[in-house]
């Protein structure tokens, strides 16, 4: 969680698969009704005009529209420019020449984490639909690994077309598709390149009439063309503020703040606030090794969201230095002053340091040494309630089997090279010498 | 015991003279880890970390003069896969990678080259692993934990020291503690993991630690059910985590609507392992499954 992509528009993704060889229909960007029909006029031909903001779902929400002539072009472009598409703005709209559309086919090149291997998936009942197909007709979609040293096979591309249906001409022409679509992939370093639909038109002709591309993130520092092509105007500032820091930002819609060190302890907290009755507020990973300053900027960020009523900050130092951390914290509360009330668990590396200093600064916080006592903490603190400390549970007896002193050398480091098979035979089921529990507490 | 590193590891340290790799290098010598060497191509010939470690300017070199079987991985993203491939193909056994933040295809391709060879790999993107009071691999604060028989596999980094910290306070000691990372390609899956410690004759119950997004859990609890005879009790994050904005329709249909908080619990439970509602419950679930 937190981690983010780069997702490219339509008509970026588009331009890109042209580059590579795979036939998209002539059309151009406008950012107003005027240009639209300057487009529409120049390709003198029906059009649709497109809406290009970075969510699924636009034809249903009356962002993509077919336009007879230019005026037509300039009314309906006229709408859809500014409208709100699941709480995105339209500013931009692609005018593209209309196909005639005979058959809409799927194809999608993503990373397959199960198989580890990118994956080329293809289907004939494309378009909109596609995913009630992958619900219910699983079978229809034809899906093929591919060899991260020998790339896409062009029997594997037949292979597809051949599944597909297509015939003749189609063949080859598919197999020009369905190549440089995976090169693209490689090259952008994606995690998605999806042509849907990927059109046959009355001619019988190939054509990608849409295209959706994003990013691995990881890759941005060898794309660097590509993440100056990043719609920023689609993140909120918070997010774009917390990306500037080296923040795992994300905004939800409850009451209690959270500022923790780690993705998975992140999610935890949320997890955790969630199960004592409280509402998270965001998610934020201030990473390892954080400073005073980051702290800061983390807890502004915190801070400018109307909804906090209170603070929970779970701190587990490693690397992370717990006095780093509560001199972030007092910095940030002289910066940004607030009546909400803060719950700080500190552990680790410097508790006692950080302790001192947050005692030290005078700040009306509540403090707590485990992980349940902060979560309690503070969904009573954003309730406005007195915090009641529950009866502490019974210690838990627990009776380790004594073993032999002495422990044999660890064996087994090296993994034998991996079974060609992908799936591997059943073993026999092993005798268990202790009875596994079968319910769960 | 312990699973893949003990006193008789002997380590080198890709990246030692970095700051990263200095640090840690640094907390595993105090730990009692046997630092063997580093390497840093350029610098072969100095002595790091106050004269302690002698650097090589290749894998190759500071294997065959030291005699090391692990390697450990202190580089930055960009520089990380082909670091992996020097050490594989030097012939050290068991590799660590801790840098976070490597591209998705290197992996896929270091990964297909690896299952080739007698290597494994664990990380990237992880805290290493450490066998209490014999060998530290990596960035697991050493005093949190404590000697004992419970075998911890996690995919977090902090999350998996609140579990390690909640047992060692209430004297529940661990065999080893291995962190494999959180990314969605790497070296070394919970099924791995699970499958030493069921061999190990010193780990009686396993605490595994996961998340929502991948099948690696479910996997493992099939694995669970068909190879197991330890208790196993089990956190899984993420239970409140929103659904992640869509990724086209490719990343909704491959993953089949597997990978939530929801889906791993129920697969774990119809299994038999007791899962955690916070960390802090975990202790008691482990004495319960120890009687």
């Amino acid at each position: 969680m937190g981690g983010t992509s780069v997702k490219l528009h339509e008509y970026q993704s588009k331009q890109i698969f042209a580059h590579y060889g795979i036939p998209i229909p002539e059309g151009k960007v406008a950012s107003t009704a005027e240009e639209a029909r300057q487009i529409a006029s120049e390709l003198g031909k029906r059009v649709v005009v497109k809406s290009q903001v970075l969510v699924g779902g636009r034809g249903k929400a009356g962002g993509v529209k077919v336009a007879n002539n230019p005026d037509e072009a300039e009314q309906v472009a006229q709408k859809i420019l500014g409208m709100n598409i699941k709480g995105l703005t339209v500013r931009k709209v692609l005018v593209d020449e209309a196909a005639d559309i005979q058959q809409e086919i799927y194809l999608g090149v993503v990373i397959n984490r199960a198989a580890r291997r990118v994956t080329m998936m293809a289907s004939a009942a494309g378009g909109m639909e596609i995913e009630e197909v992958a619900r219910t007709a699983p079978e229809k979609i034809i899906k093929v690994l591919i060899d991260p040293f020998l790339g896409l096979c062009d029997y594997q591309a037949r292979q597809i077309a051949f599944a597909l249906g297509l015939k003749g001409d189609q063949i080859r022409d598919f197999g020009v598709i369905a190549s440089g679509l995976y090169k693209a992939f490689g090259d952008c370093d994606a995690s998605l390149a999806e042509i849907n639909p990927l059109v046959i038109t009355g001619e019988g002709k190939l054509l990608a009439v849409d295209g959706k591309i994003v990013t691995d993130d990881n890759a941005s520092f060898r794309h660097p063309d590509l993440a100056a092509v990043r719609d920023v105007d689609e993140e909120t500032s918070s997010e774009a503020e917390a990306r500037k820091f080296g923040l795992s930002y994300i905004q939800l819609d409850g009451q209690i703040g959270c500022m923790v060190n780690g993705a998975g302890l992140a999610m935890t907290t949320m997890d955790i606030v969630k199960l004592f009755g409280g509402s998270p507020a965001n998610f934020l990973d201030i990473g390892g090794g954080a400073s005073a300053d980051k702290v800061a900027a983390a807890l502004r960020i915190i801070l400018a969201d109307p909804n906090v009523k209170a603070v929970l900050f779970n701190i587990f130092g490693g690397i992370t230095r717990c006095d780093e951390v509560a001199k972030g914290i007092v910095a940030a509360l002289e910066q940004v002053p607030t009546q909400a009330p803060m719950v700080i668990r500190l552990v680790g590396t410097n508790e006692e340091e950080g302790r001192a200093i947050l005692a030290g600064a005078t700040l009306r916080v509540q403090t707590a040494s485990t992980l349940v006592e902060a979560a309690q903490k503070a969904v009573a603190a954003a309730k406005g309630e007195e915090y009641v400390p529950p009866s502490p549970p019974p210690p838990v007896v627990y009776k380790p089997r004594q073993h032999s002193v002495v422990r044999p050398a660890a064996k087994k480091t090296a993994r034998p090279a991996a079974k060609k098979s992908v799936k591997k035979a059943a073993k026999p089921i092993k005798k268990a010498t202790k009875k596994p529990v079968k319910k769960a507490r | 015991m312990s699973i893949l590193v003990d006193k008789n590891t002997r380590l080198i340290v890709q990246g030692i003279t970095g700051r990263e790799g200095e640090f840690h290098t640094r907390q595993m010598l105090e730990y009692g880890t046997k630092v063997v060497g580093g390497v840093r191509p350029g610098r072969g010939g100095e002595w790091a970390v106050d004269g302690k470690v002698p650097v090589f300017d290749t894998v190759k070199e500071a294997v065959e003069t030291t005699g090391a079987n692990a390697w450990v991985g202190y580089v930055p993203a960009r520089a990380a896969p082909d670091a992996i491939l020097e050490a594989a193909d030097a012939g050290v056994p068991f590799l660590v990678c801790i840098t976070e933040g490597i591209p998705v295809l290197d992996m896929i391709r270091v990964r297909a080259y690896l299952d080739q060879k007698d290597t494994r790999l664990l990380g990237p993107n992880c805290p290493g692993l450490i066998t209490p009071g014999e060998c530290k691999v990596g960035i697991i604060p050493g005093h949190i934990t404590m000697p004992g028989n419970i075998g911890i596999v996690s995919r977090s980094g902090t999350l998996t020291y609140e579990v390690v910290y909640a047992l060692t306070m209430r004297g529940m000691g661990q065999s080893t503690c291995v962190g494999i990372g959180g990314d969605p390609i790497n070296g070394t899956s919970f099924i791995d993991v699970l499958e030493l410690f069921e061999e190990d004759p010193l780990t009686d119950q396993v605490v595994m630690i996961g998340e929502i997004g991948g099948n690696d859990e479910e996997k493992a609890a099939e694995f669970i059910s068909a190879q197991m005879s330890k208790p196993v009790v089990s956190f899984i994050a993420g239970r409140t985590a929103p659904p992640g904005k869509r990724m086209g329709h490719a990343g909704a249909i491959i993953e089949g609507g597997a990978g939530t908080a929801e889906g791993k619990i129920a697969a774990l439970e119809s299994v038999g392992v007791r899962v955690a509602s916070h960390p802090e419950e975990i202790p008691q679930l482990i004495a319960e499954a120890a009687r």
